[in-house]
């Protein structure tokens, strides 16, 4: 029987994937090589999806379809009407560096991307544990697929390779992890799992054993220390334009099944995993702002960076359930929202510098190559200022409020444990504002290397300036999204 | 939009103008707008000082409107007798500052003007909130500006300066974000100062309140241990960098004692003033004895600034309405001199491209106008009566003897370190023969310089002639205040 609700679930879905086909027949019969055509198309239909994950997202309402297996929430719109606007914009940034460097013959970086972008979504939506896992799996084979994008180049193919084997053993962790959970609970859905572990019929040694993987799983996903070994190499080794495509959008996907697992499955199990999160919350913050510092290689420096990021949007997590008590759940679970959402959002505006100043031979890479942007371009000098103070969390950027919120939630549990730990990330993001602060440094206090000035193709430079000034913007009203945030969690816990 | 809001937003809007002015070429237009939106901005405030009512100590010129509503965090400022001359300080050195680097500064004009009229509306900020996040937001993002006004601008070290400026008092601050938490935690959901000041505390947190208050404006005053960054950046720092850091930026410290930790934990403020007192005794004496060995002249303005605002920590922490009064005279006042010291200093070494006093000697011979300028600040700075530098001062000692004898008695000796310090120095620069070849070839100051110096010598000689106006407006806050840390708020047994 077809339910009409089912296929409402899964529009932005269906009309991704049937454009997606779409554009690789289309791409066949151009030549252009930089890919005009194809390039407005995928443009226009992600920005058409984008319109219509937005408007579900709008709505408020949660849908369920096909007997359970995706959930349609406004967490989950939101999160996909980011990631997509998200892709947009890393196309928009990375299409002339692609161009240069003939990584858009064929047109696969596209096509490929969309389809990630789909991985993403089935991610975002999936209610089942079994739909998750392959959501993650379409999602991480295309990216291999994009890293490798440029197959002459020896560093980004050896990346691929790191890339492809430990993100192989990572989906076999969670594989593993939810089978074991599979075997506990006889069940995949998460809503009964969520019963079924709840009643407490279930051996609790069993389940502790699969979270165990399944943790470690996610970790890996989302680069926490200290299963943040490929983050750095890959980040760096993989073209610039494909290290922002796996860098950016997928943090919002990678959120999302957090969420969906741990939160929507697991949650009578919080005491467990969240002392795991705290740990690689730890863990990350002290390798990510410590290894960071070391580094000369903006890319290289900024894989520590998220790593440290992801580190502070953990703690978000971990504080959730205080005793049992799940009061603080919706400020703990929004401000790691509201935190990745940013941190996206961030993560574009520096990425989006690098390609700009990247030439054809030249790769931009080194934080030296940044020398003297300001007098070269104060605009763009500004952009990127205005990204690193935000990562580095100081007002009035948006960057601040993403700590702001964490922290809050952290003490509002009224815990010393979790004081102590607020204190613990204060402290390392003090770290970490010397190296962010170092770049700066260099765009503005070091002489130029060349004195050519800095030009860039319309588009790119529309919405650098966008994204730089949303960073500002956001800083000084951060209250939409951060209400928007809330509620959108809210609606996912009511479930 | 309100008084307060056009004072804090104008220079702001001025500044984010100038920085679409682009490259160089447009300089002379640059530096006129930025005159003229530093000139708007003090206008702005004036009507701060003829509208405020004395004899409340209400905040007055109170806007408030919701701005995060997610946190209850709110667009909340006002004014009262503790921080309306502060807000005028602050909008007065702007004027100054840009005026001072007239034709100093040729690189990067307009972002140099913009990083100033920005600065300036950032710290107005922090004078003015009465929200614990808007404080917040705005005590932090004076770090930007003053970084990259450090970092482009300053001297040959000037790197390190900027790195060393920027994570010390960071660091301070971070800690202080956690105490806004707490407190907001405590209170139920608000962030509102005011009614932190009426939340009952336990004595564990009024200590964790207090140090973590300490961290961050120990740091920024900033007081003895924690002052080794100041010399420092002041060394480094262009010109007016140094006079707005000691003029204003210290006082963002100090005032954070008056407005968090003083009434929010009064207790832990009685159990510690102890520490407050010795830690303050010992900028102002041993601080003095370090400065009277410098050999750059900056750098013996910068501990002599230490040693100054060591009194203002000291008046705050013996509780009485002289010393509390003085201390916040003593901010002022201190603003003045040592803007004027440091823009002093900036005067000779824009032509001799020196700072140590070695190099110079009988300046007076080839520079009349200015050593006569020089002489009046030096009197103001060692507190000469008829000076800004005396009121201040002279209360504060007074309130500490009314304390205690032997608090008042150290720090009245440190009366006698200042005097020698400032004199010493300018019997060394300006006074005696013509030292050598380059003090032989100096002119005298110019119109612009004249103007600057004039301004800042008028407000030192008023504040010392009459100092009323100033302390009028202060006693009903000042005296609010006193009646608050009197009274304990650990919860009844």
């Amino acid at each position: 029987m077809i339910d009409k609700l089912s296929w409402v679930a899964i529009y932005p879905e269906i009309v991704l994937l049937v454009m997606a086909c779409i554009i690789a027949l289309v791409d066949l019969s151009t030549t252009d090589a930089r890919r005009t055509r194809t390039y407005i198309l995928t443009l226009l239909t992600l920005a058409m999806v984008a319109v219509l994950t937005g408007i579900a997202a709008n709505d408020g309402k949660t849908v369920y379809g096909f007997g359970g297996m995706v959930v349609s929430d406004p967490m989950g719109n939101w999160l996909k009407c980011f990631a997509t606007v998200a892709l947009m914009v890393t196309l928009v940034y990375g299409r002339p560096y692609a161009a240069d460097r003939e990584m858009l013959r064929g047109g696969e970086m596209f096509t490929i991307s969309m389809f990630a972008l789909l991985g993403m979504f089935v991610m975002i939506s999936g209610s089942n544990f079994l739909l998750i896992y392959l959501g993650l799996e379409l999602l991480t084979l295309s990216s291999y697929a994009l890293v490798a994008l440029r197959r002459d180049n020896a560093v980004a193919s050896e990346a691929a390779m790191k890339y492809f084997v430990l993100g192989a053993m990572a989906s076999g962790f969670l594989l593993y992890g939810l089978s074991m959970l599979y075997g506990a609970t006889g069940s995949l859905d998460t809503n009964e799992v969520f019963k079924i572990i709840a009643s407490g019929k279930v051996n609790h040694q069993v389940l502790v054993f699969g979270l165990v993987f399944i943790v470690a799983g996610l970790a890996f996903k989302v680069g926490a220390a200290p299963f943040h070994m490929w983050v750095p190499d890959v980040y760096q080794g993989a073209p610039t334009a494909v290290t922002l495509l796996i860098g950016a959008a997928p943090e919002l996907a990678a959120f999302a099944i957090i969420i969906r697992l741990l939160v929507e499955g697991l949650l009578p199990l919080a005491i467990d995993w969240q002392q795991m999160l705290a740990l690689l919350a730890i863990a990350s913050l002290l390798v990510g702002n410590l290894a960071a510092i070391a580094q000369t290689n903006l890319k290289r420096m900024l894989a520590y960076s998220t790593i440290a990021q992801m580190g502070f949007m953990l703690l978000g997590l971990v504080a959730g359930v205080v005793n049992g008590n799940t009061y603080n759940a919706q400020f703990a679970y929004s401000a790691s929202m509201f935190y990745i959402v940013t941190y996206v959002l961030t993560t574009l505006a520096s990425f989006g510098i690098i390609l700009l100043l990247a030439r054809e031979g030249f790769e931009s890479e080194e934080i030296t190559d940044l020398a003297g942007l300001n007098q070269r371009s104060p605009l763009y000098a500004g952009v990127m200022a205005i990204a690193m103070f935000s990562l580095a969390g100081l007002p009035p950027l948006v960057g601040f409020y993403a700590k702001l919120a964490v922290l809050q939630a952290l003490i509002a549990s009224g815990q010393a444990l979790y004081i102590g730990l607020a204190v613990f990330a204060v402290i390392t993001s003090l770290i970490g504002a010397f190296y962010y602060l170092r770049v700066v440094k260099v765009m503005y206090f070091d002489a130029p290397v060349t004195a050519s000035t800095v030009s860039a193709p319309r588009d790119v430079r529309t919405v650098l300036s966008i994204n730089g000034l949303l960073i500002l913007v956001l800083g000084i009203v951060p209250g939409g999204l951060m209400t928007l945030c809330a509620k959108a969690i809210v609606a996912t816990l009511a479930n | 939009m309100g008084l307060l809001s056009l004072a804090i937003w104008v220079p702001i809007a001025f500044g984010v103008a100038l920085l679409a002015f682009g490259r160089d070429e447009h300089a002379r237009g640059v530096r006129w707008v930025a005159l003229v939106g530093a000139i708007v901005s003090f206008l702005v405030t004036v009507p701060l000082y003829t509208g405020f009512q004395n004899g409340t100590a209400a905040m007055q010129f109170v806007e408030k409107g919701s701005w995060i509503a997610r946190f209850n965090v709110n667009y909340h400022v006002g004014i009262d007798g503790l921080s309306l001359w502060l807000v005028l300080l602050t909008s007065f050195t702007t004027v100054v500052v840009v005026i001072s680097a007239w034709e100093v500064i040729t690189e990067r004009v307009n972002q140099y003007m913009a990083a100033f009229l920005i600065l300036s509306g950032f710290m107005i900020g922090v004078f003015a909130a009465l929200d614990g996040i808007l404080f917040y937001v705005f005590f932090e993002a004076t770090l930007i500006p003053m970084y990259l006004i450090i970092g482009i601008w300053g001297g040959p070290n000037k790197i390190y300066a900027a790195f060393k400026f920027f994570i010390y008092t960071l660091l301070g601050s971070l800690l202080m974000l956690v105490a806004l938490i707490y407190l907001y935690n405590k209170s139920g959901g608000s962030f509102d100062i005011l009614s932190w000041h009426k939340l009952p505390l336990g004595s564990t947190a009024q200590t964790f309140l207090f140090f973590a208050f300490f961290a961050a404006f120990a740091v920024k005053v900033p007081m003895w241990p924690v002052h080794t960054w100041l010399p420092d950046v002041h060394v480094e720092a262009p010109t007016g960098g140094s006079a707005v850091l000691a003029a204003i930026m210290l006082k963002l410290g100090a005032y954070g004692f008056l407005r968090f930790s003083m009434p929010i934990a009064p207790d832990a403020s009685h159990e510690w003033a102890w520490l407050m007192i010795a830690l303050s005794l010992i900028a102002v004496i041993y601080v003095g004895l370090v400065a009277l060995v410098q050999e750059d002249m900056k750098k013996l303005v910068a501990y002599s600034s230490v040693a100054h605002m060591g009194f203002v920590t000291l008046g705050f922490f013996i509780f009485n309405e002289l010393g509390v009064s003085g201390g916040i005279v003593q901010m002022i006042a201190h603003g003045f001199v040592s803007g004027a010291m440091f823009l002093g200093i900036g005067v000779l070494y824009d032509r001799v491209h020196s700072r140590q006093i070695a190099d110079y000697g009988g300046v007076v011979n080839t520079m009349p106008k200015f050593a006569a300028f020089a002489l009046l600040f030096a009197m103001a700075n060692c507190g000469l009566p008829g000076t800004a530098g005396f009121v201040g001062e002279w209360m504060v000692i007074l309130g500490a003897v009314k304390a205690n004898f032997w608090i008042g008695m150290g720090a009245a000796t440190a009366l006698i370190f200042g005097a020698a310090y400032t004199l010493w120095m300018y019997k060394r620069v300006y006074l005696g023969p013509v030292g050598n070849d380059h003090v032989k070839e100096l002119a005298d100051i110019n119109a612009r310089e004249f103007l600057m110096l004039s301004l800042l010598a008028i407000a030192v000689l008023w504040m010392g002639i009459h100092p009323k106006p100033f302390t009028d407006v202060m006693d009903a806050s000042v005296t609010e205040l006193l009646r608050h840390v009197a009274t304990s708020k650990l919860p009844l047994p």
